[in-house]
């Protein structure tokens, strides 16, 4: 028999680099702000447990977007819709709150409302996923035709109006903290362990990974790539329907609109996260990184007096660059390979 | 092992007068050939001879229009490739193998991962005995990784041939058919496949392998099925044919 050694890879670090590379910038504008507010006014920026908490609910809407954007980005798709599904959400949790709450008393209206939101939300995921998995059709053009339907239907639902909340338990879950937590920050940081587990621990997870590396490869495997496209497309709109409900608390009224400028911050904290837009890269925790940087660039401009429609332009102008760095490391990763 | 071994004796495989018709036109007609255990068979010809045609009829590809396949003493007829794969018959594809941004451990285990059970209750996938048994399983196959936790996209074409050939092997494949696999790898890759292929015999897996390189063909075949226009045109031991008489069966005269 003749013995083969295969060579270990040289490319190791540009996974780390993916990594490394967000939390270098989270690092990067945590010091830019602290040293402005030290210089401008005087005071520490993160020292400000108000700041803090700030930045955390700022965080918490298109952080949930992001979460289920994540996984469609990573088995290769996209989906454009979430923000208005967002909005869907929170129209009829405001709504169902109020009625059932009326009916049946504040608990269960609450839970009813909750119980209802969901399922209803994960409707637009549904078609999505039908229209990908089943139709073939581009995920970038399907979504982008659900964002225009879910558009309408929450405006439709809301009656062209904001729907004020008068359940006091769907107001205290905005409006409440445990420990000097506030309430939504708690239910994003349960949602992100649990996306966490799917996505890194579960069958579902590496077949995400797989689908978005080998589409076809998976498929031999036997992996009905499929189902999991229409589960990922659900699991999109199901965090966007957790975003909708956590609004509407948070701002005691559901409005259509409500997600409406947070489809860019998702895909933003997606791709800054270390995720590639080509799929079969990117983590939870990345996610994360990339919603924080988000919300510390959105909330430090507005602390250090910025404008702030410059926050558009920052978010649009980080977005672009880290799709340049990410490609230029590919490019600088199969330059090695062939190289090297 | 899915299936006991009722006929060891016989043939592992066996086409009888086969045939493929494509709008009228014979692309096969009326093959036959047998591979045994541990043989590597060469399919030789020249293009449009119907190599191809052959070979996807033998893993479910297209159903012969003619004729008959026996698998392991039994008549077969796969209505599409899963189930060939079912069974144990498992094409190797240069580029639809393997999953570029998973380990290895990952690829060899894709669709059928190891689970544990994390704080005793939590049902997680277990990564790290993926990783092992499937060096094992390569380790079997004389293939040494010395890492198994990198994305096989950081490996070369030849290593990842070395790892889809891996796990066909790993999960009980009795007939592995590869399709020029050393076409698109650099000499000292394609030196270390065929290293690979003749390491397979051990394993008791039959081989087809299809090449246009005689030098390979004679470096590591048991026999020779020469085709040519869709018609066997003759059949060889290795050992007792030269390259010159293979040529002259491939453009016939």
């Amino acid at each position: 028999m003749t013995a083969l050694t295969l060579e270990p890879g040289r490319l190791r670090w540009l996974g780390w680099a993916a990594a490394l590379r967000a939390w270098l910038f989270l690092g990067f504008l945590a010091l830019f702000f602290e040293a402005w507010a030290r210089i401008a006014y005087g005071t520490s920026f993160f020292g400000n447990g108000f700041n803090l908490q700030s930045i955390a609910v700022f965080a918490v809407a298109p952080l949930l977007l992001a979460l289920g954007q994540t996984f469609v980005i990573i088995s290769g798709g996209i989906d454009l819709s979430v923000g208005f599904t967002m909005g869907l959400a929170a129209v009829i949790v405001a709504h169902i709150a109020n009625i059932a709450g009326d009916a049946f008393g504040p608990v269960t209206g609450f839970v009813l409302a909750v119980l209802i939101t969901l399922p209803a939300s994960a409707v637009p995921g549904l078609i999505n996923g039908w229209l990908v998995a089943r139709l073939g059709i581009p995920p970038f053009i399907g979504t982008l035709g659900m964002y225009g339907v879910a558009r309408g239907a929450a405006y439709l639902v809301a009656g062209g109006t904001s729907v004020p909340v008068s359940n006091p338990l769907l107001a205290g879950l905005g409006s409440g903290s445990l420990l000097g937590v506030p309430l939504v920050v708690l239910v994003a940081i349960v949602v992100v362990i649990a996306m966490h587990y799917l996505l890194s621990q579960t069958r579902f997870g590496q077949y995400t990974y797989a689908i978005g590396g080998n589409r076809e490869a998976s498929q031999r495997a036997g992996i009905r790539v499929g189902r999991m496209t229409l589960m990922l497309y659900v699991l999109s709109a199901l965090s966007a329907g957790v975003g909708g409900i956590l609004y509407t608390a948070r701002f005691t009224a559901g409005a259509a609109q409500a997600g409406e400028p947070l489809l860019l911050d998702s895909i933003a904290a997606v791709v800054i996260g270390g995720a590639s837009l080509f799929g079969g890269s990117g983590t939870i925790i990345g996610t994360v990184i990339g919603a924080l940087i988000i919300a510390v660039i959105q909330y430090g401009l507005v602390f250090v007096d910025v404008e702030p429609f410059w926050q558009f332009i920052a978010v649009g102008v980080v977005i672009i660059i880290s799709v340049i760095v990410d490609q230029s490391q590919k490019r600088l990763g199969s330059w090695v390979v062939r190289h090297g | 092992m899915a299936e006991g071994d009722a006929d060891r004796s016989g043939p592992l495989l066996e086409v009888k007068g086969i045939s493929k018709l494509f709008g009228g036109v014979h692309a096969v007609e009326d093959v036959s050939l047998s591979l045994a255990r541990g043989e590597v068979l060469a399919l030789a010809g020249d293009n449009g001879a119907g190599k191809s045609t052959l070979i996807k009829m033998i893993s479910g590809v297209h159903r012969p229009d003619g004729g008959e396949i026996r698998y392991r003493g039994e008549p077969v007829d796969f209505p599409n490739p899963q189930a060939a794969r079912d069974r144990g018959i498992e094409t190797i594809y240069q580029d639809l193998a393997l999953a570029d941004n998973l380990d290895v451990g990952a690829n060899v285990f894709l669709g059928r991962e190891l689970m544990c059970r994390r704080f005793g209750f939590l049902p997680v996938i277990d990564r790290k005995r993926m990783r092992e048994e499937a060096g094992r399983s390569l380790a079997e196959l004389d293939i040494t990784l010395h890492r198994l936790d990198l994305p096989v996209r950081q490996l070369s074409g030849g290593q990842r041939q070395a790892i889809a050939i891996g796990r066909a092997v790993h999960w009980q494949a009795r007939v592995l058919i590869m399709d020029e696999p050393t076409a698109a790898l650099g000499v000292p890759e394609q030196r270390k496949v065929m290293a690979l292929i003749r390491n397979l015999r051990g394993s008791g897996a039959g081989v087809i392998f299809i090449s246009h390189n005689l030098g390979d063909i004679f470096e590591i075949s048991d026999r020779i099925v020469v085709l040519r226009r869709g018609l066997k045109a003759g059949e060889r031991r290795t050992a007792e044919t030269t390259p010159d008489e293979v040529v002259r069966l491939m453009v016939g005269g």
